[in-house]
């Protein structure tokens, strides 16, 4: 019961952070929004691993952190000097 | 029930009760930077709540383990991700509400003294 809880609040602030991703006035809103949302989402796979209790969900719990980090790190260094690296 | 069940839901209240306020600062906070203390406070102290309550229901083992290692994770790239943005928009040239740069304010109150002059 309380497992269901603590997801619908999770899911609930997974809605308010996507609001700001929305509607955020400057590119670095959305990104900082687009990050929160990645934790949330790494929190949300982590609890559904102890809900189904299912330890393969952990594994990609730990994947989607690490993606989302390089994700934003990416997308700052693109708007920065408008591409990935030499090529 | 058992006491670790009991332990491990007040963990998670607790991580899900900062993950709320991280999510409502983000949504409510006036400025870019002031923006960035919730995001910090949900990625710092909601998800390594949570993930111990996740770790207790679950016992020692495997899990315990690789979630320790996914609060690691993510309390190194919360806090480089924050740093690497809150640079990125200073850089840029993102101006916190209610800033007043010096010299602007400088050169107005010295127009606005000679028209004073001018006036008198």
């Amino acid at each position: 019961m309380v497992m269901y809880i603590v997801i619908s609040i999770v899911l609930l602030s997974m809605g308010m952070v996507l609001v700001r991703a929305i509607k955020g006035p400057t590119m670095y809103d959305h990104i900082l929004a687009a990050n929160s949302f990645g934790t949330k989402t790494v929190v949300i796979i982590a609890l559904m691993s102890d809900l189904i209790k299912d330890t393969m969900y952990l594994d990609i719990a730990l994947v989607y952190a690490l993606v989302n980090f390089i994700a934003t790190i990416a997308i700052l260094k693109y708007f920065k000097y408008q591409s990935l690296g030499k090529s | 029930m058992e006491t670790s069940d009991i332990i491990g839901n007040i963990f998670l209240i607790a991580g899900a009760f900062f993950i709320f306020t991280g999510a409502a600062g983000i949504l409510r906070m006036p400025d870019f930077f002031s923006r960035l203390h919730p995001a910090g406070i949900g990625d710092a102290l909601g998800l390594p709540l949570a993930m111990i309550g996740v770790m207790i229901h679950a016992g020692p083992g495997l899990i315990t383990i690789k979630i320790a290692i996914l609060v690691v994770f993510a309390m190194v790239t919360s806090a480089t991700a924050c740093h690497a943005l809150a640079k990125a928009a200073l850089i840029s040239g993102v101006k916190p509400t209610g800033y007043i740069s010096k010299n602007v304010d400088i050169k107005e109150n010295q127009a606005f003294d000679k028209d004073k002059k001018a006036e008198i």
